[in-house]
């Protein structure tokens, strides 16, 4: 006799049918899923234009079934001004890598955080640029060694790492800063939590999101997903702490 | 329908899903799929107790859950 | 005393600079020249020098800038996008008659593109990319080894004229391996210091200042044509190109880069078919070897461009030869690499079977 089951959890109807490019282990995906779900559960597909980076998320726009663009290294949070701007009632995120949105493209997110008009910005936070081998990123941790700091991160050679959402949190503009890690289910619900008030902030037209996600990328720190996963807890957290920054009024 | 569906071509034997399982039924298998990766594999579908956590966790999107519905 | 090594092209070129006695390197990851920022990262030190990573193409350029103006040997390498990027701070250094070395290894393009091998950059290296009135030296190596030659003359070069000189490769030269030979290495100490440089007074009886700005259109207009002086004076004496096979040549390939390495299998096996063909490579691309090209003027009944680009190259070979030699062109674009086959069923379409 067949039972009746119920769902409790399957793939939104947002995600593409595409197995990804993605290391094992990547968090990308678990980013990724997580805008999906919401985008889906928020009925935001029609109205999605997403904006891609340079770096491993290059090719983000092949695994969902809304617009997507292509930015220029950095640019993303410029060209979303642009697509909001023509487009107001729809919603605008850039996915953006610690090079992309810190390094590179730093102009244009403080910018985009000082206008404070409301775009989203999803930041993924491994510590290193992955694409291109795992070279140092603004976020690499002080002792670290990356493919350009062989002898590990040190100031007077590599200077310090930059943590974006409490510089951004200080400006007028935003409505809504938060960071969230991605290392255990737990947090990883937090995370969508976070992201979900992230829309929220554009969709009630409140202003400017962003959520700095941590994260892992276990072929450049040379460890397993799970050991990578580990290294947050253990070491990523300490420097970055979990938080809201900036919360303003309207935000759920 | 099982509890518990692994997409085996999805998988990238991250061994995520294993990690986090509470009741410990997520185990690596010995089968390789299309792009030869070990796929997890759910060893014991009644032990499952629909916490979430697996699917929560995985980045390939491989998993999908489902619970019987209790007369 | 040399011995040949087997390195991967990015990582050679960036020894070569080294013993060309670069010391400093301001660079920004991109493919396909991580490896030269990585060796650099890790060698400089060795050599008393220093290695930053910048956030950006234009922050290198930048810092590329400000230690030219210290008159040390520096450079910076980046692909294709990156380059674009540096399209300004070329024009500021070029503008302030400031020395450095810039290496792009093409990729495929425009825009993103790709990251597989490409000569599209070809017009924004030797017309330039930047604003205003001024040229740079473009050497375009054939080989991992003639690469690591040519950054010795590239540092000379850049020293002797104060300007910036480019050293265009691409994706498959950054990105094989290959035996080389570093044959000189630069006594960086008997390097002599500049007089113009910015180094702090430290008891010279005059303030040096370097710009690119000057308002009173007479000044400027005196050191544009100073520019251009010497820009015409390193077109005299600095041209550089290789006649392969050009002895008796009723036909040339004209070809530069690695596009050029393959077009010599393409000349090899038309000979052996009887085809009395030949190759010019301009080894400067700036500037052009416009006078080596049009000696060939009433020996050859054509000439075949071959690029990896639409028609850019092409462009320069027409300024050299238009009306006076037939001209066809090949090529292709998106990271595709040709053959020597097809470029010899290119030949044969467009020249006939030569013979």
């Amino acid at each position: 006799m067949a039972e009746e089951m119920k769902v409790i959890y399957e793939r939104p109807k947002s995600w593409a049918n595409k197995v990804t490019h993605y290391c094992p282990g990547c968090t990308h995906g678990v980013a990724h899923r997580l805008i999906a779900e919401l985008v889906d559960e928020m009925d935001l597909i029609d109205k999605t234009i997403a904006v891609w980076p340079v770096g491993c998320a290059v090719f983000g726009y092949e695994y969902f079934n809304f617009d997507s663009v292509e930015a220029a290294h950095g640019r993303a949070p410029a060209m979303a001004t642009g697509i909001k701007v023509t487009n107001p009632d729809d919603f605008v995120f850039t996915y953006q890598g610690d090079g992309d949105i810190a390094s590179i493209g730093m102009a244009e997110v403080v910018h985009a955080a000082a206008r404070g008009w409301p775009i989203t910005v999803i930041f993924i936070n491994n510590g290193n640029y992955g694409m291109t081998g795992g070279q140092m990123a603004p976020t690499t941790l002080l002792g670290q060694k990356t493919t350009t700091t062989p002898m590990g991160r040190a100031p007077q050679l590599n200077g310090y790492p930059i943590r974006l959402p409490e510089m951004l949190a200080q400006l007028d503009g935003p409505a809504y800063i938060a960071r969230v890690s991605l290392d255990s289910p737990v947090n990883i619900r937090k995370a969508k939590a976070s992201m979900r008030k992230a829309f929220n902030a554009q969709i009630r037209g409140i202003g400017f999101s962003l959520v700095e996600c941590l994260s892992t990328c276990p072929t450049n720190w040379q460890l397993t997903p799970v050991e990578s996963m580990e290294r947050i807890r253990k070491e990523v957290m300490a420097y970055y702490p979990l938080g809201e920054f900036k919360v303003a009024e309207g935000v759920l | 329908m099982e509890r518990v569906s692994i997409d085996e071509q999805r998988c990238k034997s991250c061994s995520l899903c294993v990690s986090v399982c509470p009741v410990k039924i997520l185990m690596i298998s010995d089968r390789l799929n299309a792009r030869g990766f070990r796929p997890a594999e759910c060893t014991d579908q009644a032990k499952c107790t629909s916490c979430g956590w697996c699917a929560v966790v995985c980045p390939d999107v491989a998993i999908e859950l489902h619970r019987e519905v209790k007369a | 005393m040399s011995e040949k090594v087997l390195m991967k092209g990015a990582e050679a070129l960036a020894e070569g600079a080294i013993r060309a006695g670069c010391r400093f390197y301001f660079g920004y990851p991109i493919t396909p020249q991580n490896e030269t920022p990585e060796y650099m990262s890790r060698r400089l030190a060795e050599v008393g020098g220093r290695f930053v990573q910048a956030e950006s193409e234009v922050a290198s350029i930048n810092m590329v800038y400000g230690a030219a103006c210290a008159g040390v040997r520096v450079m910076t390498s980046s692909s294709s996008p990156g380059i674009s990027l540096m399209q300004e701070g070329i024009s500021y250094i070029s503008g302030s008659g400031v020395p450095c070395v810039v290496m792009n290894a093409m990729r495929g393009g425009p825009g993103l593109g790709n990251v597989a091998p490409a000569q599209a950059d070809y017009l924004q290296a030797v017309k330039g990319g930047g604003n205003g009135d001024y040229k740079r030296i473009v050497l375009a190596p054939a080989s991992i080894q003639e690469g690591v030659d040519l950054f010795v003359d590239a540092f000379d070069l850049a020293d002797k004229y104060r300007m910036v000189v480019m050293v265009i490769v691409d994706g498959l030269i950054g990105q094989m391996m290959e035996p080389v030979e570093f044959k000189t290495t630069v006594d960086v100490a008997s390097l002599k210091k500049p007089d113009w440089a910015t180094t702090g007074r430290h008891g010279r009886d005059h303030a040096n200042i370097i710009s690119s700005l000057m308002m009173d259109t007479a000044t400027l207009e005196k050191w544009n044509l100073e520019l251009q002086a010497k820009y015409a004076q390193v077109t005299e004496t600095e041209t550089r190109i290789e006649e392969y096979e050009m002895a008796d040549a009723e036909y040339a390939i004209v070809a530069y880069g690695t596009m050029a390495r393959i077009a010599k299998t393409t000349v090899r096996t038309a000979r052996a078919k009887g085809v009395k063909l030949g190759l010019l490579r301009p080894i400067t691309v700036w500037p052009f070897p416009t006078k080596q090209l049009q000696k060939y003027v009433g020996q050859i009944k054509g000439a075949l461009t071959v690029e990896l680009a639409y028609r850019q190259l092409f462009e320069d070979v027409e300024l050299a030869l238009c009306g006076k030699v037939p001209l066809g062109w090949y090529g292709r674009g998106g990271g595709v690499v040709p053959g020597p086959q097809e470029i010899l069923a290119a030949f044969e379409e467009q020249f006939g079977k030569g013979r």
